[in-house]
C-alpha cells in the first residue's frame, strides 16, 4: 500500500506526470465503463421500444406502455396464479426483461381464482385495480386463425382427450373440483361436434352458471353481462352438418379456447397485435 | 470538517478530503500527538491479529443474506406466504415492501404513484433508515455475496501476480445514476431493471433461472480478472440510493481513535475504503468519528481491527441506555 501522507509531501514532477497519466487512463476507462454499462441496458431497451415479440399480459394489464412502465418484474402476479398462468419474461423473450406475460396455448388464464388475485397482488397497479371481475377483463381478443383446420367447420366431432398426453395445461372444471383446477389431459371427451372453446370459455361458463342461479362466489356481480363465444350454423348444402365457432364482444382474450383447442397449431388464437393498437 | 458533508460528497464520487488542522478537536490533537510519539511497532501488530481473526459479522451477515433469500424461494416454492415477490417488490406478512431504486425508476417512468407502491417505499425507506442505509447491500443483495466469492479469488490472483485490479473513477457512480434516472424518465421504461444484477439474481432464484444470467457471469469475471468489486464500488444505482439513506441513517460504523495502530488493515478490507480514510495517522477529525455513508456495515473492518477502534455504533443509543 502506498504511503498514506501522500499529500504532505510534495511530489516530483516526474511522479507528477505519472499520476496525471493514470489518472486520464482511470478517466477513460471510466467513461468506457459508463458508455459499456448504460449500452447494455439499452440493449434490454431495444426490443421493448421495437415492440418486436409483443405478448398477451396478466388480467388486468395497462395499455403496453404503461403496463412497461409501471411493472416492477417481482412476480407476485405469478405467485398467486392457481393455475400458473403468468411468467416473467428472459432476455430471449425479446420484451422486457422480468415483465409478466401469458403464453395460452401452454397455460390460459381460466380464471379460476374468482378474484383476480394477480390484480389484487400487483403493487404498482400495473394491473390496474380497476378491474374487480373476469368480464371487465382484456387480454387480447379470440380470433378463429385458422377456420380450414376448425373441427366443427370440418363438421367433425370430439373423442378423447385434449392435447398430449405430456401436456400440462390446467382447468378448473367446477363439476369436478370446485376449487382446484386438474390438468385437462385428465378428462375425456365424446362430442358429436367439437365445441370445447365454448365450453371451456370462462365467460360462457359464467353466464350457465347465473342463468342456472349461481353465480360465482355468490356474487351476481360475477355475471358477464355480454356473451363471448358461441357455435354458429355454417349453411351449406353438401349435407355435413358444420359449424363455426363466432367470438363476440363478451370476450376478454383470457385464451382458454386456444389452449384446449386440439388442432396442431389451433384453429383459434388470442389476437396481440389489436391489443397493442389499442 | 463538516462530517456530514464530506460524507456526502464521498458518496457522490469525490476523493476523502484532510481535515483542516484547525477543525481538529483538542482531544484529539492530543491523541495525535501522543501517537507521533510512539513507535509503529509491526511485529505487535501482527501477534494482536493473530490473536484476533474473527469472522463473526461476516458469518452473521452471510447467514442473514441467506437466510433472506432463501424466505423468498421458500414463500414461493412451500407456499408459506411469508415474504412474497421478489427483491424488487414485495409484500411481507401482508406488508408491502418496494425497494427503493426499483420503486424510483418506476415511478418515474410511470409518473404516477399507486398507494400500495408509496406504502411499500415508504416502509422500505424506515427499515433501511434504521438499519443504515447500504446495510442493504452486505445484508441483503444476492450479487454482494457472489461479488464478495468473486472477490476472494480476484485477491487470490492479484497476489500471485496474475492478474491487476484497475480502478474507476467513483463518480462515474453518480453519473450512471442520473443517466438511468433520465432514461426513465424519456423512454417511460425501468432501463436500468434490465441490467441490475440485483433484481436479475432475485428472480432466478425465485422464479428459476434464465439466460439473463450470463450478463451476471459476465460482471463477475470483469470483477475476478480486471476490477475488484467493480459493480458494487463504481456502477450499481442501487448502493447510492441506499447510500442517501444512510447518510442520515443512526446505524454506522464508529471509529474510536484511542487504540487504534493505523495499519490500516481495515482499509483493505473494506469495499469502499475512501470511507475509512479517517483512520489513517493523523486525520481523525475527533477521538470518536462516524463512518460515512456510503459503508455498507458490512462488519468486515469490525472484524478485522484487533484494537476493537472500528465498532457498530447506533447514534444516541447510549444517552437513552
Amino acid at each position: 500500500m502506498s504511503s498514506p501522507d501522500q499529500s504532505k509531501s510534495r511530489p516530483k514532477p516526474k511522479v507528477s506526470k505519472r499520476r496525471a497519466q493514470e489518472a486520464r487512463r482511470r478517466f477513460l476507462r471510466s467513461v468506457g465503463m459508463g458508455v459499456g454499462v448504460v449500452g447494455t441496458a439499452m440493449l434490454g431497451y431495444y426490443p421493448v421500444l421495437s415492440q418486436s415479440h409483443p405478448r398477451l399480459r396478466p388480467p388486468g394489464a395497462l395499455l403496453e406502455k404503461e403496463y412497461l412502465a409501471s411493472c416492477i418484474k417481482c412476480g407476485q402476479c405469478v405467485q398467486v396464479c392457481p393455475v400458473e398462468a403468468i411468467k416473467l419474461a428472459d432476455v430471449e423473450d425479446g420484451f422486457g426483461l422480468g415483465a409478466a406475460w401469458i403464453d395460452p396455448r401452454k397455460q390460459a388464464c381460466d380464471f379460476s381464482c374468482d378474484g383476480l388475485q394477480c390484480v389484487l397482488a400487483c403493487p404498482t397497479g400495473a394491473l390496474t385495480h380497476e378491474t374487480d371481475y373476469p368480464h371487465e377483463v382484456h387480454i387480447g381478443v379470440a380470433r378463429l386463425d385458422k377456420p380450414q383446420l376448425c373441427l366443427a367447420v370440418l363438421g367433425q366431432g370430439f373423442k378423447g382427450k385434449i392435447r398430449d398426453a405430456d401436456f400440462t395445461g390446467k382447468f378448473r372444471y367446477n363439476e369436478i373440483d370446485r376449487w382446484n383446477p386438474i390438468p385437462v389431459r385428465d378428462r375425456d371427451f365424446d362430442l358429436e361436434i367439437c365445441d370445447l372453446c365454448v365450453r371451456h370459455c370462462p365467460i360462457e361458463i359464467r353466464i350457465a352458471q347465473c342463468e342456472a342461479g349461481k353465480p360465482p362466489s355468490g356474487d351476481e356481480n360475477q355475471c358477464p353481462p355480454k356473451h363471448a363465444i358461441k357455435l354458429e350454423a355454417i349453411a351449406n348444402n353438401d349435407g355435413i352438418r358444420r359449424m363455426k365457432p363466432v367470438i363476440l364482444d363478451g370476450c376478454v382474450g383470457c385464451g382458454a379456447c386456444e389452449m384446449v383447442c386440439p388442432t396442431e397449431p389451433a384453429a383459434i388464437v388470442i389476437d396481440v397485435e389489436s391489443i397493442l393498437k389499442a | 470538517m463538516n462530517l456530514f458533508k464530506e460524507s456526502f460528497m464521498q458518496l457522490i464520487g469525490r476523493a476523502p478530503t484532510r481535515p483542516p488542522k484547525e477543525d481538529i478537536s483538542p482531544a484529539a490533537v492530543k491523541v495525535h500527538f501522543r501517537k507521533k510519539a510512539e513507535k509503529f511497532d509491526a511485529e505487535e501488530a501482527r501477534r494482536l491479529h493473530a490473536e484476533h481473526d474473527s469472522n463473526k459479522w461476516r458469518r452473521r451477515r452471510w447467514i442473514t443474506l441467506i437466510a433472506i433469500n432463501l424466505l423468498f424461494v421458500l414463500s414461493y416454492h412451500l407456499d408459506i406466504q411469508l415474504l412474497e415477490g421478489a427483491l424488487t417488490a414485495s409484500r411481507f406478512l401482508g406488508f408491502h415492501m418496494a425497494d427503493l431504486n426499483s420503486a424510483l425508476q418506476v415511478m418515474l417512468a410511470y409518473k404516477q404513484v399507486l398507494i400500495n407502491l408509496l406504502i411499500g417505499t415508504v416502509t422500505i425507506f424506515l427499515m433501511w433508515w434504521l438499519l443504515g442505509g447500504r446495510t442493504f447491500c452486505s445484508w441483503v443483495c444476492p450479487y454482494h455475496l457472489l461479488a464478495e466469492w468473486a472477490e476472494m479469488l480476484h485477491l487470490k490472483l492479484t497476489a500471485k501476480g496474475l492478474v491487476k485490479d484497475h480502478d474507476f473513477h467513483r463518480g462515474a457512480r453518480s453519473v450512471l445514476y442520473l443517466v438511468f434516472v433520465l432514461l426513465a424518465l424519456i423512454t417511460g421504461y425501468t432501463v436500468y431493471e434490465t441490467i441490475s444484477p440485483t433484481g436479475i439474481l432475485s428472480r432466478a432464484l425465485i422464479y428459476g433461472p434464465g439466460l439473463i444470467l450470463i450478463w451476471v457471469a459476465l460482471l463477475l469475471l470483469f470483477e475476478i480478472f480486471y476490477s475488484r468489486r467493480f459493480w458494487c464500488r463504481y456502477a450499481c444505482p442501487i448502493g447510492l440510493t441506499y447510500g442517501l439513506v444512510g447518510q442520515i441513517s443512526p446505524l454506522r460504523i464508529k471509529y474510536v481513535l484511542e487504540d487504534c495502530q493505523h495499519e490500516g488493515d481495515c482499509r483493505k478490507v473494506c469495499l469502499v475504503p475512501h470511507v475509512l480514510d479517517t483512520v489513517i495517522k493523523g486525520r481523525a477529525q475527533d477521538v470518536e468519528v462516524p463512518i460515512g455513508a456510503d459503508c455498507t456495515r458490512c462488519g468486515l473492518c469490525v472484524d478485522t481491527c484487533p484494537t476493537s477502534s472500528l465498532q457498530f455504533d447506533f447514534k444516541g443509543l447510549n444517552k437513552i441506555l
